[in-house]
């Protein structure tokens, strides 16, 4: 597959407001069927980056003072995507980190992902073309020049931003000034790994600063002048369909500017952000709802069997073993899941008659931006969204009403006016992590090692029903490629195994939750690990090494379960009332082993240490890639140990933090020990593929410490004492 | 009600229509201070946490009205002119925030901490620190605290020296 080639583009100048130049540098055009894009993006390592267009899209501005601003089509939502992308371009661009800034391409400049951000693919899929963007505007800047000297190209020399012929010198700056045509040369070769001066270095995060001195960066710090402030009523019965409302109490109170009914919600435009809620609460709304939904009903609807059943591997024959005796079979559960991230969904939308603008915290910039066109009934061009920070990702912003609704609000008062969901309203209408429901079986052979593995997961939908994946699709993908994320037997040398997905809809929203299948998948089939390591009475760590097999994949993940028994000094036994617990799991080609090790304090699960040995391929940042292991691992946790959504006569609930239990300070491992090995040459994925483990790798230790094996997450919950 | 108010030490004379609007309404909408966040709006999750008169504080369950002629400190005072608290110094060493939404409510908290703890240990880190951070960077918040409380101390002798030699 050609991948990432630049099939044609496009450079302009522009002269902008404080900017010199303007280099529009464009476009990658990459055309694939729906199917492997989505496909290729979610299981692989190896995501193209999508991005749409066929008009000049600006990627990099040098300003005045001989910087370069980097337009970035990810967003940044704390992974640190933008301080691996400033490092990638910096490389090429020959310049200094402290002159590289990273800000959110809008909408209007055309430089769009079309597919998101997400899957742990930001830097994997820039690798390439942000470099070869990268060089090929560095030549472009040394051919000029060189022109402008009247030298030769091949005798300047690049340091920091200031080109030198020996005898003069001049900054980006100068050189591009007063420039209006460029020559494209052909993509150049792009600098070797062993060249490189930022790559592979733990630079300080790009946005360090913003964050720690408190800048107004994210979606509900945007102001506009004039603004308003808008709220929106939300259901919070499962299903419940709006039917129309009585705002006569709403209508009159203090600060309402307007009541704002459409056919679909009803909202409040106000002075104050205090003044919306009030009124927003004094809307009564009738909703339609069928069912009054329980937990148990979910329960029923969930058991392996109930679903529609779709093969994703297969190898060998399992029936052959299974049909006869000595089968060994268990079953887990996994409970819903919130995204809980700490920054409300909302947006500030100032919709004009000819524009509209529109501020938010989105991981789905077209698709917010489409939306938004399409409801206003504005051609796309009319529509500038702006992201900014993000508040915690997660997977909440690849859905985006709240944009829509925001805008609405705008367009019937006239002004800027900016809505944000409260908590109650962000914990039941979240679009879940799916609860799920596992059933394995394997069978022994006389030596202890498997001969046949069945893996089935059922679970609520992921990818489907999600706006990244229209409707079409699904046929052609079969299974819900994120519900089995992590569900696939990793174990190649089984002789025979096979994994079954099996899809329940069902009638509240589930969708993409950081690592998708992934944290419950592994959970499942790493625990059953476990138990067929301890019937084989063999070394958990060891049982898992004779059943990888022997190819790049297998010997990958050979080598981080091997790394890290080495570091962490791995026993299968308690010493001084603390286990160690082992789990592994391969993400998105990035295999991740880790040992835990965990005691009972007051009947409570605690995690004093965590060794984590991932293999990512080339690192670019190790700092920050071990920053995305500790969250990783400590999110991870947190949702295996502690945290759980029920349903309530037709409610979600909790309905804020606290009684929706997470890990705080108090529960964090005080050691954390990453190593990163680098198997192969190019990035790969890190974001979540270390949510992976963590899950079975304390189940296993809990049954190390007491002999219960706990089939459930949250596993504390189910703990007996 | 008229209030008063002193933030990041600038005197502040409002007119509330409301005494009961939380003080982190008045601060990020009214005088447009950003970096105390919202959260969850019921004192649960510690995003909104600033100072008044000293004391950490869930401004976002706090009335204006108790604010009344007191002293308010936000993230973006808690610096001096010429260098960050040593929290934030410590915050940027240790290269804690990820996302960043969670991070002044910590810090706020973390400032609180150490002006009367200087030597937390990690049971007091354990027993005051009770904020939210879904990014979960509380491996690296813990060192940080630590080490800001270091640099806490480092200051506070400085500080008696310079007395001591009459330089104050
Ligand atoms: S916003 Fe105040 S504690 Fe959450
Ligand atoms: S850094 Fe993201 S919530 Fe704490």
């Amino acid at each position: 597959m050609a991948k990432n080639k630049m099939s044609r583009r496009k450079f302009l100048v522009r002269g902008g407001l404080g900017t010199i130049g303007v280099l529009a540098v464009g476009t990658y055009l990459f055309r694939n069927p729906i199917r492997r894009q989505i496909a290729g993006a979610l299981n692989t390592a190896d995501t193209p980056y999508m991005g749409d267009t066929s008009t000049p899209i600006i990627w990099f501005e040098i300003t005045e003072e001989n910087k370069v601003i980097l337009h970035s089509p990810k967003v940044e939502m704390g992974q640190g995507t933008f301080t691996g992308l400033a490092q990638m371009a910096a490389e090429e661009l020959e310049i200094d980190m402290s002159q590289i800034k990273v800000v959110h391409a809008q909408s209007i400049s055309g430089n769009m992902d079309s597919f998101a951000t997400g899957g742990s693919t930001s830097i994997s899929a820039l690798w390439v073309p942000l470099r070869e963007l990268a060089a090929t505007m560095r030549e472009m800047l040394l051919q000029k020049a060189a022109e402008k000297m009247g030298v030769e190209k091949s005798t300047l020399t690049i340091s920091n931003g200031q080109v030198s012929s020996g005898r003069t010198e001049m900054s980006y700056a100068q050189i591009a000034e007063g420039v209006e045509a460029w020559e494209v040369p052909d993509t150049p070769k792009l600098k070797p790994v062993s060249e490189m001066k930022w790559v592979g270095k733990p630079v300080p995060r790009v946005d360090l600063a913003d964050k720690v001195f408190g800048a107004p960066i994210f979606g509900v710090d945007a102001t506009l002048p004039n603004m308003l402030y808008g709220s929106v009523v939300r259901s919070s019965k499962i299903g419940a369909v709006y039917k129309g409302a009585d705002i006569s109490k709403a209508e009159n109170m203090p600060g309402v500017v307007k009541i704002v009914q459409e056919d679909d919600f009803v909202g409040v435009v106000a002075k104050s952000f205090t003044e919306a809620e009030n009124a927003k609460n004094a809307i009564e709304v009738i909703w339609e709802t069928t069912k009054n939904w329980q937990t148990e009903d979910i329960r029923s609807m969930l058991e392996v069997g109930q679903g529609t059943p779709f093969v994703i591997q297969k190898a060998g024959d399992v029936d052959d073993f299974f049909g006869e005796g000595s089968l060994i079979e268990a079953s887990y559960w996994s409970p819903i899941g919130a995204h809980a991230q700490i920054e409300p969904n909302g947006a500030l939308a100032h919709v004009e008659k000819d524009m509209a603008t529109i501020y938010m915290s989105t991981q789905v910039v077209k698709i917010s931006r489409d939306e938004i066109a399409k409801r206003l009934g504005m051609d796309k061009d009319q529509v500038n969204l702006a992201p900014t920070f993000l508040g915690g990702g997660f997977g909440r912003r690849l859905h985006t009403p709240n944009g829509i609704q925001a805008a609405v609000l705008s367009k019937a008062v006239g002004r800027p006016v900016k809505c944000f969901f409260s908590r109650k309203e962000e914990f039941q209408n979240d679009t879940f992590r799916p609860p799920t429901h596992h059933v394995l079986k394997a069978k022994l052979d006389n030596e202890g090692s498997i001969e046949a593995f069945e893996h089935n997961v059922s679970s609520g939908d992921v990818a489907f029903g999600s706006p990244m994946v229209p409707g079409i699709a699904e046929p052609i993908l079969g299974a819900d490629l994120g519900a089995w994320r992590g569900g696939m037997v990793q174990y190649g040398a089984i002789p025979n195994y096979q994994a079954i997905s099996w899809r329940v809809q069902l009638p509240f929203a589930t969708s993409w939750w950081r690592s998708l299948g992934l944290l419950a998948n592994t959970f499942a089939i790493e625990s059953f690990m476990d138990e067929l390591a301890v019937k084989a009475r063999k070394n958990p760590a060891d049982f898992r090494l004779t059943h990888t097999q022997k190819d790049d994949r297998g010997e990958r993940l050979a080598n981080v379960i091997k790394k890290v028994v080495e570091v962490s000094g791995y026993k299968d036994e308690v010493v001084n009332n603390r286990a160690m617990g082992f789990a592994a799991s391969t993400d998105a080609n990035t295999p991740c082993a880790q040992v835990v090790e965990v005691s009972i304090e007051n009947n409570e699960i605690k995690v004093h240490k965590v060794t984590c040995a991932m293999d990512p391929g080339l690192v670019v940042n190790p700092d920050q890639v071990k920053a995305q292991c500790e969250g990783a691992i400590i999110m991870g946790m947190s949702a295996s140990l502690y945290e759980k959504m029920e349903v309530e006569d037709g409610a979600l609930t909790p309905t804020i933090y606290g009684p929706y239990q997470m890990a705080m300070m108090k529960h964090a491992p005080k050691e954390i020990d990453i190593i990163l090995l680098q198997g192969a040459d190019s990035p790969g994925a890190v974001g979540e593929p270390p949510l992976g483990p963590i899950g079975a790798a304390i189940a296993n230790a809990v049954f190390r410490l007491t002999g219960q094996r706990i089939r459930r997450m949250p596993l504390q919950d189910h703990l007996q004492v | 009600m008229k209030i008063a108010l002193k933030v990041n030490g600038e005197q502040h004379s409002l007119e509330i229509a409301d005494e009961n609007t939380p003080l982190l309404w008045i601060v990020r909408d009214l005088l447009n201070l950003k970096g105390t966040k919202f959260g969850c709006g019921k004192a649960a999750c510690g995003a909104c946490t600033l100072h008044v008169d000293g004391e950490a504080v869930r401004s976002c369950s706090y009335a204006v009205k108790f604010a009344d002629g007191k002293k308010v400190t936000t993230i973006e005072g808690l610096r001096n002119e010429e260098a960050p608290h040593p929290v934030q110094q410590a915050w940027l060493e240790h290269v804690v925030p990820q996302c960043g939404y969670c991070q002044p409510g910590f810090m706020m908290a973390t400032a609180a901490l150490i002006s009367k703890n200087q030597e937390p240990t990690d049971e007091d880190i354990d027993n005051n620190i009770i904020n939210i951070c879904r990014c979960a960077t509380y491996y690296r918040m813990r060192k940080a605290i630590h080490r800001a409380a270091e640099l806490e101390r480092d200051r506070l002798s400085l500080s008696t020296k310079n007395i001591e030699n009459g330089e104050e």
